[in-house]
């Protein structure tokens, strides 16, 4: 095995800036606000109203169906509203507003000890603590850990490479609270009783690798692997081939061939959810770029605006061109800082200087980069022609659906051209019009 | 707080551009242009000069006269001129030189919609433009003041063995021929350089003079096992420019993987006919702009499969 994938690119890191700095508590000062959708899936729905007292951990919103998820208000206070709110991935959506009373009151959090909890019982906990994906896709882990055939998964692979560019919250956990994710990898090991859990860690966290390997060591069921540091090793399918060298197709669910995937931090919060009983309302988010003052990560109420995490890493040094929820490959540009930080927010960028406005687009030179670094062997150059012509039907001969959209064939480009952006329009269209096919045959 | 910027992800990008590539394909063909001028003296400068400012000129008026955008700073035309140029030899006709830029660069490139749009190799297409409308100046080889054959020539099944040049001076390029395709080794440097830089994938040249050299050793009437033989094939005429500098050219070669090696053994077989069995001792243009043709349909048959495909025997029913 290789431990890494064929294609993939270097872009610059930037985990200087960061990965040193320990996990800083930051409190909440202005208003907080929570959308109903910040998971894959079903919106949540409401439970409170205006005027309601909340505390922290209480739910305010109930999952409202099998793939949606929980949400807690993080802090104590009043309900102050339910309204339309912008979101830090673009868009709005219906958000409670919480006002804070400072005095972070909690709910009565009931602990308990995995070893006497049934499989159910421990899927249950997870659920109501509203636990989905952190590394970005917001899947809700109870989903993901309750695999039809539990019995028939062979891998559990924990995803702890964090490939993309800037972040260190997952490198913040793995080192801070390597015992609680641990505690969450065998919790989640309990729910797969034939499964083993293969770490993967990037090798350019050497300080990770070695936490991790002092607290498995003896155990038969875990194991870490040092993966080649590299963009998307994070990517579900490339982590998997990396660290278990089966290839499964990006169309496909990884459970049908015994293999689930979570994220460390999910994976902490598992712990803390059975184990504590904690549900999750705070995050590891970090705040870095070139154009932040004091780059660091933070431990941040879930529903703080991006503002005051901006203000409490000492602003920005001068005007900044772009601000991105997320990091450079696959964060989501920001437009409005008052947005809130959800679950899946792994980061704050300020970035100086916009690469992609200053580079103006050309013609295609058919310099196949995109195609060498493409780590679904697609042809990306191929797929955005026939993709821009609105051809769709050439388009998902060509394999359009298997595109995981990392991006790196827009990153290598040295014509500059949206391949990415062109692709992943088409594929969201084709989507769309299937689902329009189905509700049609259905009505 | 000035405007920000919103774009989709991501929101990075590489250093390559389409200039930085033309600039090292630039680079790389000078060891070998430079080594032309010496072999054949300021006549040789004066036919690589004319070729690149032409070709940047009649582009940058052929732009401005059809209303486009001007984009010689791309620097594709001045790489298309001086191959072009290398490509001559060092008597051709000036005003003639200045005839093939304008075919190179109107008629293969601009017509066909400009850089990226061109199915054939300008400077190739070029090429062979002038072979067919100037033949004898284009093969009016002078060295030190005289005509005389390359050392193809001699090679040819058939053709005189007198003068049969050593395999150093055709290593060295101390031969006759065009301008820029006689030195192995100095060709060779600037094809190191774009290997390292990764601007072309070695599959395409080193399977190409692997698969013509194969044939060359078992195949040549009168000349089969001959060892000496095929490396002086290999080193004589334009198969190395050719191959690491033309057939290398991205625009007109496919950008599958599997195609890049199904279009480098037909350039190794199709220049192993033109070369044995043709007209002329030449075969490697011919080889290269016939192959560009073949492009769209190599990469047609090529299309990669996605990672995680074998295993999905039932769908792959039903997209074949």
């Amino acid at each position: 095995m290789s431990n890494t994938f064929k294609g993939g690119i270097h872009p610059f890191g930037g985990k200087e800036l960061t990965k040193d700095k320990p996990i800083q508590e930051l409190k909440p000062s202005g208003e907080l606000v929570f959308p109903v959708s910040q998971h894959a899936g079903a919106p949540a729905t409401p439970v409170v109203k205006a005027g309601d007292a909340v505390l922290a951990g209480q739910v305010i919103a109930e999952a409202s169906s099998a793939v949606s998820a929980n949400i807690h208000s993080s802090v104590s206070g009043t309900v102050k509203k339910v309204e339309m709110r912008p979101l830090p991935t673009g868009g709005k959506a219906m958000s409670i507003v919480i006002e804070n009373d400072g005095e972070y009151r909690e709910a009565e959090f009931v602990p308990s000890d995995p070893e006497n909890l049934t499989k159910e019982e421990i899927l249950q906990k997870i659920r109501a603590a509203g636990i989905v994906g952190m590394g970005g896709a917001g899947f809700p882990v109870d989903q993901k850990l309750s695999p039809e055939e539990s019995d028939s998964i062979k891998y559990l692979v924990v995803n702890g490479a964090e490939c993309e560019p800037y972040l260190t919250s997952d490198y913040r956990v793995m080192l801070d609270t390597t015992d609680e994710l641990i505690g969450g990898i065998k919790i989640a090991l309990k729910l797969m009783p034939n499964a083993k859990a293969v770490i993967g860690v990037e090798d350019n966290k050497p300080e990770a690798i070695k936490a991790i390997n002092g607290k498995i060591a003896g155990d038969p069921r875990i194991s870490c692997v040092p993966v080649k540091t590299k963009y998307p090793q994070g990517s579900d399918r490339t982590l998997i081939y990396a660290t278990t060298g089966m290839k499964i197709k990006s169309t496909a669910h990884s459970n049908e061939y015994g293999v689930v995937v979570s994220n460390v931090t999910s994976l902490y919060n598992v712990y803390e959810a059975v184990v504590k009983g904690r549900p999750l309302t705070r995050r590891t988010v970090t705040v870095s770029g070139d154009d932040i003052s004091n780059p660091g990560n933070f431990r941040v109420y879930l529903g703080t605006a991006f503002q005051e995490l901006l203000d409490a890493a000492g602003g920005t040094v001068q005007d900044p061109e772009k601000f991105i929820n997320g990091g450079t490959m696959m964060g989501f540009a920001m437009y409005d800082l008052s947005a809130p930080i959800t679950k899946t927010s792994g980061a704050l960028l300020a970035l100086k200087k916009d690469e992609v406005s200053s580079h103006p687009t050309g013609p295609c030179i058919s310099c196949a980069s995109c195609v060498s670094v493409c780590p679904m062997q697609l042809m990306p150059n191929k797929l955005a022609k026939l993709a821009d012509k609105g051809n769709t039907e050439e388009f998902e001969k060509n394999y359009g659906s298997y595109c995981i959209e990392c991006g790196c064939c827009s990153y290598v480009c040295p014509a500059r051209i949206p391949l990415k952006q062109s692709i992943k329009a088409t594929k969201k269209a084709i989507k769309a019009a299937k689902r329009r096919e189905r509700q049609v045959a259905r009505s | 707080m000035s405007l920000l910027k919103v774009s989709e992800s991501p929101h990075v990008r590489g250093r390559k551009s389409t200039q930085t590539i033309m600039r090292d394909v630039l680079i790389a063909l000078t060891p070998g242009a430079i080594f032309g001028i010496y072999n054949f003296g300021v006549n040789a400068l004066i036919r690589l000069l004319v070729g690149v400012f032409v070709c940047i000129a009649i582009e940058a008026i052929y732009q401005a006269a059809m209303k486009k955008k001007v984009t010689v700073s791309d620097l594709s035309a001045a790489v298309t001129g001086l191959l072009l140029g290398m490509n001559l030899p060092s008597e051709f006709p000036i005003w003639m030189e200045v005839v093939g830029c304008a075919f190179a660069i109107i008629v293969v490139k601009q017509l066909f919609g400009g850089l990226g749009q061109n199915f054939m190799n300008p400077a190739l297409g070029a090429r062979c433009f002038l072979m067919l409308a100037y033949t004898a100046q284009m093969t009016n080889y002078v060295m030190d003041g005289v005509s005389s054959p390359t050392p193809l020539a001699f090679l040819k099944p058939g053709g005189e063995a007198v003068g049969d040049p050593s395999l150093w001076d055709m290593f060295f390029g101390s031969v006759n021929g065009v301008i820029g395709e006689t030195s192995v080794i100095f060709l060779m440097a600037g094809a190191v350089y774009l290997l390292v830089r990764r601007e072309i994938s070695p599959k395409i040249p080193f399977i190409y003079i692997g698969v013509f050299a194969g044939m060359v050793f078992l195949l040549t009437p009168g000349h089969n096992f001959d060892f000496m033989y095929m490396l002086k094939e290999v080193c004589g005429g334009g198969l190395i420019l050719g191959a690491f500098f033309m057939a290398t050219d991205y625009v007109t070669s496919p950008t599958t993987p599997n195609g890049k090696i199904l279009f480098a053994v037909a350039l190794g077989v199709i220049t192993f006919i033109f070369r044995m069995f043709g007209g002329s001792a030449e075969g490697v243009s011919y080889a290269i702009i016939f192959c560009n043709i073949l492009v769209p349909f190599i990469e047609k048959v090529t299309i990669p499969k996605p990672f995680g495909w074998e295993k999905q025997k039932k769908e792959a029913k039903g997209h074949e």
